[in-house]
C-alpha cells in the first residue's frame, strides 16, 4: 500500500500525550460506577424483563436499580444487595428480579448473609454470565464460518460496505436489510430512534414506531440478527449488524449487544459529552464498562470522530479527529480492548468547493490509515455539503468511495443520494451500492499501485494536519481533559464537568463496592 | 414560427428537455415485485397514471428479491398557467453583513437578541449551526459574527420551554428554530407548540419567531404560526436581513403588525437559490 511519510517520533509523542491526559480520568472511572453499569450487571446476570409502568413496558433492571439509588445503596454495587435477595430468597436472577421489580421483595429489608458468602456467589454468577458471553460470541463466530466472512480489520481487502436502515418498524427495518444484504451491502445499522440517547432505560420488545430511526431493544435485535443470520446463509456471505452504543444506556446496549450476537456497536469516549450534552463523568465511566463488555464479546466499535467534522469545519479541525482518535484507542485499550477491535471514526466532510479538496481528503484517510494500521477504520460520508441536487450528492459519494478504496479505509458507511432529504428509500440504497461496488473493483489495486509524492500537496497537508494534533493534545494534557473540553477542544463544543445529563446517576465507590465482572471482563 | 428558438409560453408551461413545450421528465421509482414483462408493463401502466405518454422505460433492475427498479422517460402532456401562481416568500431586502450591522445601529441603536436551536428531541444542529455559528456556511458568516446581533446557538435538544424562558430572561428579539427530523411531523408539533406556549406566555408579538430546516418552507412556518420559514441553502445573512426588517417593520409603526409597509418589501428568495448578489440594495431610505 502507498502510505505517507509521516513522522514516527511525532506520532509516538501523540500516543504518549494521549496516555497521559487518560491517566487522571482513568482514576476516576476506577473509583466510579453508574446506575448504567449497575443495570448492566443485572442485564448480564438475566434480569432482563419488565413490567407494565402506565401504559408502558419498563425494565426490571430500571425499577431494582431506582429503588436501590432512592436509598442511597448503590456505592457498594448492587450485587451485594441482589444477591444477597438471591441467597436470602433461594431464587434464581431473573425469578427475584421479577419479585423485586413488582415490588413484593424489598432488597435493602432482607436479612444479610456474610459478605464472604455474598463475594463468593457473585463470583460464580458473574464467571457463568461471562462464560455466556463466550458462547454468544463463539456462535456468531460460527455462523461466519459457516456462511463464509472475507472481512480483514485491517482493509486489505476492499472497504467493506456498510449501509443505515431507518424506518422505525423493526419489520421494515428487516425487509430492508434483506434487500441491502441481497443488493450487496456487508454491514447494516438499524439507526435509533432520535431521541433514545437521553432515554435512562433501554425500550423493551419489538418496536413499530420510532422516530429518524427504529428503537434499540433487545428483542430488535434479535429479530434483526435472526433475518440476517438468514440471508448470510443463503447469500453465503456473513453480513453485519450495527447499533448504537451510546447515550445514557451504554453499558446496558454492551450487554444486549453481546447477548444477541452484534458485530458492530458505535461506541466513543466523548461523543455522549459534546452532541448528547451527557454529563462528562458518566459518559466515561459508563464507556469503560461498556468497552469491558465489547473487548471480551470481540465486537469492533465504530467511535464518532466524523461527527466533529459536521459541526466543525473539516478542513480547518483534522487535528480534532485525529487528537480524538489517539484518545479513544487510549480508553479502548484501557478497557482491555484490541486494535483490530478499534473502528475509529473520521468523514469526508470538506467543502466540495475548497481547492484541491480531494488531495486533502486523500491526506486524510491515508494518515489515519498509515497511524492506526491495525484498526479497522471506518470511513463516514459527506453529508454536511449534501443537498437536495441528489445527482451531485451521488457524484460526491462517488469520490466518496474512490477515496475510500484508495486508502484502505477497512468500513465504508455509504452515502446516500437522497441525504438531505429523506431516509433512503429502496432504490437509493441499492444506487449507492452499485456506485461503491463499481469504484471498488475498479480501484481495487490503485493504492498499492502508486507512491504518494514526497513534500507534495497529500503529504504536506498530513504533515500538517499530524503537527497541529501534536499540539493540540500538548495544550488539551496542559489543562487536563475535562477543562479542554470546557474551553471547546473538540467540534466547537464547550461542556462542564458537572453539567449535562445522567450527572445524577454518577456514584462514587465504597471501598468495598463489589463487581467482579471488572475482574472478569 | 421559423429561423429561431421557441420562446416559453407561460400560459401554458411544461417541463423542457431538449426542445421547448417537449414535456419530458425522468422518474425513477421501485415496485414491490420481481422484475417480468409483466413488471416492466406495470411501470408503465403506473407511468401514465402520472399523466406521461411516451413512456420509455430505461432500464429495469433488480433492486433486491421481489423489487424492481425502474428509469423511466416521458412526456408530461399537462401544462401549468404560471402567470397566475402567487407563492408567500419572506419580505426581506438581501444585504451584506456589514449593512445589516450598520443599519441595526443607525436605526435601533442596540444589538439586536437572537436565540437559535434545535428543538425536542432533535439532535441535528448542521442547520442552525450553520445558521448561528461564527464559521457560518459557504462563505455567508454567522449570526454570531454580526457586531449589532446578540446571537447564541444553544445548541441541541433544546426543550419548547426553556427556549422561552430564556427568551425572556435574555430579552430575546427573534427566536431561530431548526427542525431537521420530520418523521411523524415532530417538527410541526414541536413548531406550534412553542408557538400556543409563547401566545400563553404573551410573548407572541414581542419577539420573531423564524423557523428553519430542510423540509421547512416559508408557508409551513406560517401555518405553525411563525413569521417565517427557511429552507435548505439559507445563508446566515438572508435570515439577518429579514429580522432587522421585521424588526424595523413592527416598530417604525407601533402596535401595528407587519406588511404595515409594502414598499420595503424587496423580493428576495426565501430559500434555495444560491448566494443573491447585492443587486436590489435600494439606498438607505
Amino acid at each position: 500500500m502507498a502510505s505517507l511519510s509521516l513522522d514516527q517520533k511525532t506520532i509516538d509523542r501523540c500516543r504518549e500525550l494521549a496516555r497521559q491526559i487518560a491517566v487522571p480520568v482513568e482514576k476516576m472511572i476506577d473509583t466510579h460506577t453508574t446506575i448504567a453499569i449497575e443495570r448492566a450487571t443485572l442485564r448480564l446476570l438475566g434480569v432482563n424483563g419488565a413490567i407494565m409502568r402506565g401504559k408502558q413496558w419498563f425494565p426490571e433492571a430500571n425499577a431494582i436499580i431506582d429503588q436501590l439509588h432512592g436509598e442511597r445503596l448503590l456505592d457498594r454495587g448492587v450485587l451485594k444487595w441482589f444477591v444477597n435477595g438471591m441467597i436470602q430468597k433461594k431464587m434464581p436472577a431473573a425469578e427475584l428480579g421479577k419479585q423485586v421489580a413488582s415490588g413484593k421483595v424489598s432488597l435493602s429489608k432482607l436479612p444479610q448473609a456474610s459478605d464472604a458468602e455474598i463475594r463468593s456467589k457473585s463470583q460464580e454468577l458473574v464467571k457463568a454470565a461471562c462464560k455466556m458471553l463466550v458462547e454468544r460470541r463463539e456462535k456468531r463466530d460460527g455462523i461466519r464460518k459457516q456462511a463464509g466472512d472475507p472481512f480483514k480489520p485491517v482493509g486489505a481487502q476492499q472497504p467493506l460496505i456498510y449501509v443505515i436502515v431507518a424506518t422505525g418498524n423493526i419489520y421494515d427495518d428487516v425487509t430492508q436489510a434483506r434487500a441491502a444484504a441481497q443488493a450487496g451491502a456487508d454491514a447494516i445499522a438499524v439507526i435509533r430512534s432520535t431521541a433514545q440517547s437521553l432515554l435512562d432505560y433501554v425500550p423493551h420488545g419489538a418496536t413499530t414506531e420510532g422516530f429518524g430511526g427504529t428503537y434499540a431493544t433487545q428483542e430488535n435485535f434479535r429479530i434483526m440478527r435472526e433475518a440476517l443470520d438468514e440471508e448470510s446463509i443463503r447469500l453465503k456471505r456473513y453480513i453485519r449488524l450495527t447499533n448504537y452504543c451510546s447515550g445514557l444506556c451504554m453499558p446496558e446496549i454492551a450487554a444486549l449487544g453481546a447477548m444477541e450476537r452484534l458485530d458492530f456497536l458505535l461506541n466513543d469516549a466523548m461523543y455522549g459529552i459534546l452532541f448528547r450534552d451527557i454529563n462528562m463523568k458518566r459518559t466515561l465511566v459508563d464507556q469503560h464498562f461498556s468497552r469491558r463488555i465489547i473487548a471480551l464479546s470481540k465486537i469492533i466499535i465504530h467511535t464518532g470522530e466524523d461527527n466533529y467534522l459536521t459541526t466543525a469545519d473539516a478542513v480547518e479541525n483534522g487535528h480534532q479527529v485525529l487528537a480524538s482518535q489517539f484518545i479513544n484507542e487510549r480508553f479502548a485499550l484501557h478497557a482491555h480492548m484490541t486494535e483490530d477491535q478499534m473502528g475509529l471514526g473520521h468523514a469526508q466532510e470538506m467543502d466540495p468547493e475548497h481547492p484541491n479538496v480531494f488531495l486533502l481528503e486523500i491526506a486524510r484517510a491515508q494518515m489515519t490509515r498509515d497511524i492506526f494500521p491495525k484498526a479497522p477504520i471506518k470511513f463516514m460520508p459527506p453529508t454536511r455539503f449534501k443537498c437536495g441536487d441528489i445527482f451531485y450528492s451521488h457524484l460526491m459519494d462517488a469520490m466518496f468511495n474512490f477515496v475510500g478504496v484508495l486508502t484502505g479505509q477497512s468500513i465504508q458507511l455509504l452515502g446516500m443520494a437522497t441525504e438531505a432529504m429523506h431516509t433512503p428509500l429502496l432504490q437509493d440504497r441499492w444506487m449507492s451500492i452499485k456506485n461503491a461496488k463499481y469504484i471498488f473493483n475498479g480501484a481495487r489495486d490503485l493504492g498499492k499501485d502508486i507512491t504518494f509524492k514526497p513534500k507534495g500537496i497529500i503529504e504536506g497537508w498530513g504533515d500538517k494536519v499530524l503537527k497541529d494534533t501534536l499540539d493540540h493534545l500538548e495544550m488539551i494534557g496542559s489543562k487536563g481533559m475535562f477543562k479542554a473540553i470546557e474551553e471547546k477542544a473538540f467540534a466547537e463544543v464547550s461542556r462542564r464537568e458537572t453539567s449535562g445529563k445522567g450527572y445524577e446517576g454518577v456514584i462514587v465507590r465504597h471501598v468495598d463496592y463489589l463487581n467482579p465482572f471488572f475482574e472478569h471482563l | 414560427m421559423s429561423g429561431q428558438a421557441k420562446v416559453p409560453n407561460l400560459k401554458k408551461l411544461r417541463p423542457y428537455g431538449d426542445i421547448m413545450d417537449d414535456g419530458t421528465v425522468q422518474v425513477c421509482f421501485t415496485l414491490p415485485v420481481e422484475p417480468s414483462p409483466e413488471a416492466r408493463e406495470a411501470a408503465v401502466l403506473t407511468a401514465q397514471r402520472m399523466g406521461l405518454e411516451q413512456i420509455k422505460v430505461a432500464t429495469m433492475e433488480k433492486a433486491a428479491d421481489g423489487f424492481s427498479l425502474f428509469v423511466i422517460y416521458g412526456n408530461l402532456k399537462g401544462s401549468v398557467d404560471f402567470t397566475e401562481i402567487r407563492v408567500l416568500k419572506v419580505e426581506a431586502q438581501k444585504r451584506s453583513r456589514d449593512e445589516i450591522d450598520e443599519l441595526i445601529k443607525t436605526k435601533i441603536g442596540r444589538k439586536l437578541v437572537v436565540l437559535g436551536a434545535c428543538t425536542g428531541y432533535d439532535a441535528h444542529t448542521v442547520g442552525i449551526d450553520a445558521i448561528m455559528n461564527m464559521k457560518g456556511f459557504a462563505g455567508d458568516y454567522g449570526l454570531e459574527r454580526y457586531q449589532w446581533l446578540d446571537a447564541r446557538n444553544l445548541g441541541a435538544q433544546v426543550l419548547n420551554e426553556e427556549l422561552l424562558k430564556l427568551a425572556i430572561q435574555e430579552k430575546a428579539d427573534a427566536i431561530l428554530v431548526s427542525k431537521v427530523v420530520t418523521q411523524h411531523n415532530i417538527h410541526i408539533k414541536d413548531f406550534k407548540d412553542l408557538v400556543e406556549r409563547a401566545e400563553k406566555q404573551g410573548l407572541r408579538n414581542q419577539i420573531i419567531f423564524i423557523a428553519g430546516g430542510p423540509r421547512v418552507t416559508h408557508p409551513l412556518a406560517m401555518e405553525c404560526g411563525f413569521d417565517a420559514g427557511f429552507g435548505v441553502g439559507t445563508k446566515p445573512s438572508d435570515v439577518a436581513s429579514y429580522i432587522v426588517d421585521e424588526y424595523l417593520r413592527r416598530n417604525s409603526e407601533p402596535g401595528e403588525k407587519k406588511e404595515a409597509k409594502p414598499k420595503k418589501s424587496g423580493k428576495a428568495k426565501p430559500t434555495k437559490k444560491k448566494s443573491v448578489s447585492k443587486s436590489k440594495k435600494k439606498g438607505k431610505r
